[in-house]
């Protein structure tokens, strides 16, 4: 957490341009949703392939109602997040019951239909072309510059992490990773399962659909495409990346893939092989994501020293 | 009054019947021993007193509540605890971690408490931390204390899975096979183990076939046949019953040469009668 923090903090000293203030703002962004998705695909143990889907809902509902309706941004925010909720847990019910394969086809079905309907309502989401946002505002107060969105979305960001760890240490995020390893043994000690992994996708649900109502006001436009199939599948591969069950290996793993694209942008029409490929190694190399994997080998190093040391000494 | 009352319990898969129409009653607080050859249903049994299976036909009333056709989680909330066979163990947290897990019934803790780590959250969770130590020293765990589960030995996860359930402060516990892999001294342990949960006011229904430990420690036996209740009686009564010791005792001793004293007399008629 202080690592985060710290990171945060200190970041901008290497921050040179808006460009770069623009990456980190994507980066955060994306970790927040990250954060979230990892506690139903890390935690939990129950995959989506739908999330672009609330993410893009959070994006909308904060457009229409902000830019066409004229709500004050925050209760735009926070209607469209309630609302998000409430589908979130209306869906789930019936599709969390489903496991591995037939869970995956159908959060994926989920993020297609959301996808078609932002796609085809034209009359208020604009259809394919989009519609402008009106910038995020408290009052008098406008929020505008990359500089400044850097440290709201970086506070947001820690406030996230801190949330998602709050909840894996409470009983709440011990029955989830419970429930990952064993359902029947997390059942036979009373844990209602389908309640639990219930509560893990409405949460991962808030936290995109919130992330996606910020992207929405900081880029001032928002386009079907952030809501696509393609957009999830990156999502869960940052998730897988940086390591399934670490809440900061979600924040790296989200940081590396999105930062990747745009370092390598000569592979621009590419991209999603270079995630395809990303994923592959992953799972090869790093099934357990970077993070884990560089903690594990981190944790072996430190057990091996003192060993060595006694080899040394004789 | 009987804790745990079964009424013609039937259990199909497919064309078999792997339960049969049992009917039987657990008093409280005695250890009830459940034997029968393997294949005889005692897992199957046990997987549809914590509602893991549906029965097919049939009635489990539980003190007094008809639980027939709940699930898993309530059976567990009205004091029904089990361990597995095959380990249930949580192997991705702390042997400690899986403990409190089983307090998991008796912690209240909202969405919103859990998010915020509210400073009542913080309190509940230390004295579930000090509980669940608590239980893994009852238990005879206290060297895994701060052990990761996947790191631990077999005999101990067994230990661990015990632990876990009485963490959910059951009436019933229902252990299936608590000696299957395990060494002569460990097996031997958990006689004393079982004798101090019925001394807790637990009762034990256990599903084994280590000989010696059923007979040590039982007060009343159901022996299990193709699904079906072949004899049912106090220890005492069931060891000299010439249908047991034919179906059950008899295929024992030509498989088993280890059995211990207390079956003694039984392998004597079993020898007889098998002349």
């Amino acid at each position: 957490m202080l690592a985060l923090a710290a990171v945060i903090a200190l970041l901008p000293l290497v921050l040179s341009n808006k460009y770069s203030y623009d990456i980190a703002v994507l980066v955060g962004l994306n970790a927040i949703v990250c954060i979230g998705l990892n506690l139903l695909i890390g935690y939990a143990g129950q995959i989506s392939l739908g999330h672009a889907g609330f993410f893009g809902l959070g994006a909308y509902g904060s457009a229409i109602l902000a830019s066409r309706y004229g709500w004050p941004p925050l209760a735009a925010m926070l209607a469209t997040t309630a609302a998000v909720a409430m589908l979130a847990y209306i869906v789930g019910r019936p599709i969390l019951r489903l496991r591995g394969h037939y869970l995956a086809m159908a959060t994926l079905g989920l993020g297609i239909i959301i996808f078609m309907v932002i796609t085809t309502e034209d009359k208020y989401t604009g259809g394919p072309d989009g519609i402008a946002v009106v910038p995020f505002s408290l009052g008098a107060y406008v929020l505008q510059g990359e500089r400044v969105w850097y440290w709201v979305v970086g506070g947001l960001l820690l406030l996230a992490a801190w949330l998602a760890l709050n909840l894996i240490e409470s009983p709440a995020g011990r029955a989830l990773r419970a429930l990952h390893s064993s359902e029947v043994g997390a059942e036979v000690v009373g844990i209602n399962a389908a309640r639990h992994k219930l509560m893990a996708f409405v949460v991962s649900a808030v936290f995109a659909s919130v992330a996606g109502s910020l992207a929405a006001h900081y880029s001032g436009f928002v386009t079907p495409g952030k809501a696509t199939f393609l957009h999830s599948i990156e999502l869960v591969t940052m998730v897988v990346f940086g390591g399934m069950a670490s809440t900061f290996g979600a924040v790296v793993g989200a940081a590396a893939l999105t930062t990747l694209p745009q370092l390598l942008t000569v592979f621009e029409d590419y991209e999603m092989m270079v995630f395809g490929a990303v994923m592959m190694g992953t799972m090869i190399f790093l099934p357990r994501g970077v993070v884990p994997s560089l903690a594990r080998l981190f944790q072996l190093r430190r057990r091996k020293d003192p060993a060595s040391d006694g080899k040394g000494g004789a | 009054m009987s804790l745990l009352r079964v009424e013609g319990l039937t259990k199909k898969f497919g064309g078999v019947n792997a339960v049969e129409d049992l009917s039987f009653d657990v008093q409280p607080g005695v250890v009830y021993s459940i034997i029968g050859p393997n294949g005889a249903g005692k897992t199957t049994l046990l997987n549809l007193l914590t509602g893991i299976y549906q029965p097919s036909a049939g009635r489990i009333v539980f003190d007094e509540h008809d639980l027939t056709g709940r699930a898993p989680y309530e059976y567990a909330s009205h004091g029904i605890a089990r361990t597995f066979q095959n380990l249930q163990v949580f192997f991705n947290m702390s042997a400690l971690e899986n403990v409190m897990v089983g307090r998991h019934l008796h912690e209240r803790c909202g969405l919103g408490t859990a998010l915020l780590r509210l400073p009542r959250l913080a309190r509940a969770e230390r004295a579930c931390r000090e509980d669940a130590a608590e239980l893994m020293r009852y238990v005879g765990l206290k060297d895994y204390l701060s052990a990761a589960a996947d790191a631990m030995p077999y005999g101990a996860l067994k230990r661990l899975e015990i632990a876990r359930a009485l963490a959910t402060k059951p009436k019933l516990m229902l252990l299936d096979e608590p000696a299957a892999g395990l060494n002569p001294t460990e097996a031997l342990e958990l006689d004393d183990l079982i004798g101090r949960l019925t001394g807790r006011g637990v009762t034990v229904v256990l599903v084994e076939h280590n000989m010696r430990l059923v007979m040590g420690v039982s007060d009343h036996i159901l022996v299990l046949d193709y699904g079906r209740k072949l004899a049912e009686g106090p220890a005492v009564t069931v060891r000299n019953d010439p249908k047991v010791i034919e179906a059950y005792l008899g295929s024992a001793v030509a498989h088993d040469g280890s059995l211990g004293n207390a079956v003694a007399s039984a392998v004597a008629v079993a020898t007889a009668v098998h002349r």
